[in-house]
């Protein structure tokens, strides 16, 4: 939590299955609209394929399936956010399919309260903190925590230490 | 961080380390090599240069003594032995630690290098009288920096004293040596002022001289010389033109010499050429030079004459250096990725070009792939590096094992010219090592095993690379004891890896031995036997897209076979198609394609095999193995290739055909998909993904044995 990504305060905001869900956008790349993605064959299910992205080859993370939600229902909404990420020290971008991308919006600390520990159907370890912003609660995801640890995400599994 | 010339100095620093390294290894073997002796001296010499220059100074003084000693074997006053090379690359290796170390840890260093240091000095003192070694330390750690200029130059000198001279007890002698000391030089006596005995006042000084100096210092070098006979004497120092860097520069005959030191004027020569005999003898005759003046003419000569041979020797030396050019890998790095994006964007034009029916267009699009080829052979030729710089290295790991062993073991390489990519080269160093390692540890036997079992008591060590089209092949041969297949079979038994009614040929007992946590040393020693040694060998040739072979013979020897793929950037492919899926297969292991119908398949009962020419050979469907849906077309495609010794089919839709694959990993997300080692953009835009044929098979077998 003391890193200098952190200490942005705007936040993009997208919908997952009608939750509100922040991402830091100083690690935010770009937002695509959805393209044709290649499967790759034998790996996990919320491991949706490759993309080509101007020459780079960048996989993309079925968000719905990682969080244990049923899969994602393809609309002209749906989008490609590309995220950089850091695995195991080492940077990285990926894709997150959204459901819909809502908006950027300047988030103050004080409006960022802690994680709860219960309630959220989620592993409280990748939720950085819960923003109020217009009457609404915006989860804010710990992108790095999602995607490093090869554990379920589904709250409950995991005891948060 | 360090400054920019200090590394610069240390990148140096590496290159004529291990430079010294070769030097010192192939000096052992031929100890009367000058050639080698001044290359040594030379490294040294540059590593203390620079070293002083950039700071580093104990390197610079430590160094210094490793140099004066390799400055009397130059001079033959010290002989090349073992010991002298054994201490060298003890020396050697105390200037890497010193180069490596850091600030806080230099001083322990410096402690490490003493007993070194203190061998060297011995060395040298053992010949050099001490009021030379006096006159080397100072010449190498003179403040002016004097030999700024490294280019021989040629000086004329004469030294016309004054009769009086010896009267305030000036020592000539003394002063020749002096110049004799700079360089090479030829002095000429001149006697024709010689008065008669009776005449003759001892104290006085008749003679003058002509000195022929050839050295790299500068004039003032040489007036430093007279400084204190300045006022007694005549003195002219005139360069002699030794034709520069000009290779055609006529040599001065010798009447021009003469005229130019304005001994005779060019008339009186001509007269006398006219008699036709020969010049010096003539004038002579003549009376119009003395004998004196002729000898030294002759000798400026034969100086002049020697220097151009020399400065031409040494030119035709530096010309390889002067044709190359260091430039940063990460640079080179973004001309591979610059040609990679290139050949993608180049097969997309072809695409649209060959869709669009202009000729015009196709004419372009065909001079482009002609161009592109070209442009990715020459960028990725480039990084290829002659694998012989890691067959060095291994000389020395050879004679350093062979020692701690106590085996006697001859090192021969073949094919160090061979030539691969520089990635490739340095992930094939650590396999490399270990294979060595292991055929040394476990093949090579006691010399006294070895005679009595009626072999030569030196084992050999073969090394050799040789290119295969798009890979290179490495061979490792020993003749040492072999592979017990027996011993390698209980072995694997005991450790679990095979079951005890597995039957096994001999040859698969062989393979055993790549196997995780296999090793067959009764001790674990230093170097090898903690059985991690020919799994990791195994990984990291996998790891490189490579295969390996192992045959043995027992009693006889073993010899492990490597075949790398030249390049990691770009490949040789097969496109084909599964479904909407395009995938590639590396061209390389491809062997053929056939039809596989579904009369073909009921033939043989719905097992995966399928017939080639009367073989029946084992398939893996790959629509089925990679889950991919859709109708299995009428006529589906076998590709059958060569994967690791065996034949395999790998069934597709279609094949559409050759394809330049530019490799593109998938990220560390999907480090845990075996089967698909990377990925490639295609001209439409969509991605192929690289299949690792071998990865499939192994996962085949698996699922085989556990059905």
């Amino acid at each position: 939590m003391s890193t200098d990504e952190d200490k942005s305060n705007q936040y993009l905001t997208f919908l997952i299955n009608g939750e509100i869900f922040g991402i830091a956008t100083n690690r935010v790349l770009e937002v695509l609209d959805y393209t044709e993605i290649t499967p790759v064959p034998q790996s996990a299910d919320f491991m949706r394929g490759v993309i080509n992205l101007r020459g780079s080859i960048v996989p993309v993370v079925d968000m719905h399936l990682k969080f244990d939600l049923p899969p994602s229902e393809r609309t002209v909404n749906s989008c490609i956010i590309i995220i950089s990420i850091k695995l195991d020290g080492e940077a990285t971008s990926l894709g997150a399919m959204a459901d819909s991308v809502r908006e950027v919006i300047d988030l103050l600390p004080e409006h960022i309260e802690e994680a709860p520990r219960m309630g959220t159907k989620l592993n409280s370890k990748f939720i950085s903190g819960m923003g109020k912003y217009n009457e609404e609660f915006i989860i804010l995801l710990d992108i790095d925590k999602i995607f490093s640890q090869e554990q379920s995400l589904v709250n409950g599994e995991q005891v948060d230490q | 961080m360090q400054d920019m010339p200090e590394n610069a100095f240390k990148e140096e620093a590496y290159e004529l380390l291990s430079e010294l390294e070769d030097s010192l290894l192939e000096l052992e073997d031929n100890p009367e090599d000058a050639e080698l002796v001044g290359k040594v001296f030379r490294a040294m010499h540059t590593i203390k240069g620079s070293g002083a220059m950039f700071g580093f100074s104990s390197i610079a003084e430590f160094t210094h003594e490793v140099e004066t000693v390799y400055d009397l074997v130059r001079n033959k006053k010290i002989l090349v032995d073992k010991i002298l090379i054994e201490l060298s690359l003890k020396a050697r290796d105390h200037i890497l630690s010193l180069l490596n170390c850091q600030k806080e840890d230099e001083q322990q260093a410096v402690q490490n290098g003493l007993t070194l240091v203190s061998q060297f000095k011995a060395l040298a003192n053992s010949v050099v009288p001490s009021s030379e070694k006096i006159n080397t330390h100072q010449e190498s750690n003179s403040p002016h920096p004097k030999d700024q200029q490294s280019e021989l130059i040629t000086y004329r000198i004469r030294f016309k004293p004054n009769r009086d001279i010896l009267h305030n007890g000036t020592n000539l002698s003394q002063l020749l040596d002096e110049l004799a000391a700079m360089g090479t030089s030829r002095v000429i006596a001149h006697r024709s002022n010689l008065v008669a005995l009776d005449e003759l006042l001892p104290e006085d000084c008749y003679m003058s001289w002509d000195i022929i100096l050839s050295t790299d210092q500068g004039e003032d070098a040489i007036r430093d010389v007279f400084i204190f006979v300045e006022d007694d004497c005549e003195l002219t120092i005139r360069t002699v033109s030794t034709g520069g860097e000009d290779d055609n520069f006529e040599q001065k005959r010798l009447g021009d010499i003469l005229i130019e030191r304005g001994d005779i004027s060019q008339e009186v020569i001509d007269t006398v050429l006219a008699k036709s005999k020969r010049i010096g003898e003539m004038l002579v005759e003549a009376n119009l030079v003395s004998q004196s003046d002729i000898e030294s003419a002759l000798i400026e000569q034969q100086e002049v004459r020697k220097v151009v041979e020399k400065r031409k020797q040494e030119r035709s030396d530096k010309t390889p250096a002067v044709s190359s050019l260091r430039v940063p890998v990460q640079r080179l790095d973004e001309l591979v990725n610059l040609v990679g994006e290139m050949v993608t964007v180049q097969s997309r034009l072809s695409q649209t070009a060959a869709l669009s029916g202009e000729v015009e267009l196709q004419a372009i699009a065909e001079e482009v792939e002609r161009l592109t080829e070209e442009l990715r052979d020459t960028t990725l030729n480039i990084r290829m590096l002659p694998i012989g710089s890691t067959f060095n290295k291994f000389k020395r790991l050879v004679r350093d094992i062979a020692s701690d062993l106590h085996k006697e073991v001859d090192f021969q390489t073949v094919g160090a010219e061979t030539e691969l990519d520089k990635t490739v080269i340095e992930q094939l160093n650590d396999p490399l090592v270990h294979i060595i390692r292991n055929s040394m540890d476990h093949g090579i036997e006691m010399p006294d095993v070895r005679e009595a079992a009626g072999k030569p008591r030196a084992g050999t060590v073969y090394l050799s690379a040789e290119p295969a089209g798009d890979s290179v092949i490495i061979e490792i041969r020993d003749d040492g004891k072999g592979l017990n297949a027996e011993v390698l079979r209980e072995k694997a038994i005991s450790k679990g890896i095979i079951s005890a009614d597995d039957t096994l040929s001999d040859n698969e007992c062989y393979q055993l031995i790549f196997a995780a946590g296999f090793s067959t040393a009764e001790k674990v020693s230093g170097l090898s036997g903690r059985g991690v040694g020919m799994d990791v060998v195994k990984r990291a040739i996998d790891g490189l897209r490579g295969t390996i072979s192992l045959e043995s013979n027992l009693g006889v020897g073993t010899t492990l076979k490597l075949r790398i793929p030249l390049t990691l950037a770009i490949i040789e492919s097969l496109l084909v198609k599964i479904g909407n899926n395009s995938f590639v297969l590396p061209l390389s292991v491809v062997e053929e394609c056939i039809e596989l119908t579904r009369a073909d398949i009921e033939e043989v009962h719905g097992r995966c095999l399928v017939n080639v020419r009367g073989h029946l050979i084992p398939y893996i469907p790959l629509r089925q193995t990679f889950a991919i849906e859709g109708e299995l077309p009428a006529i589906q495609q076998v590709v059958i290739a060569q994967v690791n010794g065996q034949k395999l089919g790998f069934v597709v839709d279609n094949v559409i055909g050759e394809h330049q694959t530019v490799i593109k990993t998938l990220g560390p997300l999907y480090r845990d998909v075996n089967t698909v080692s990377g990925g490639t953009i295609l001209g439409d835009g969509s991605i192929a993904l690289i299949i690792d044929l071998m990865q499939l098979m192994k996962q085949a077998a698996l699922e085989e044995t556990s059905k």
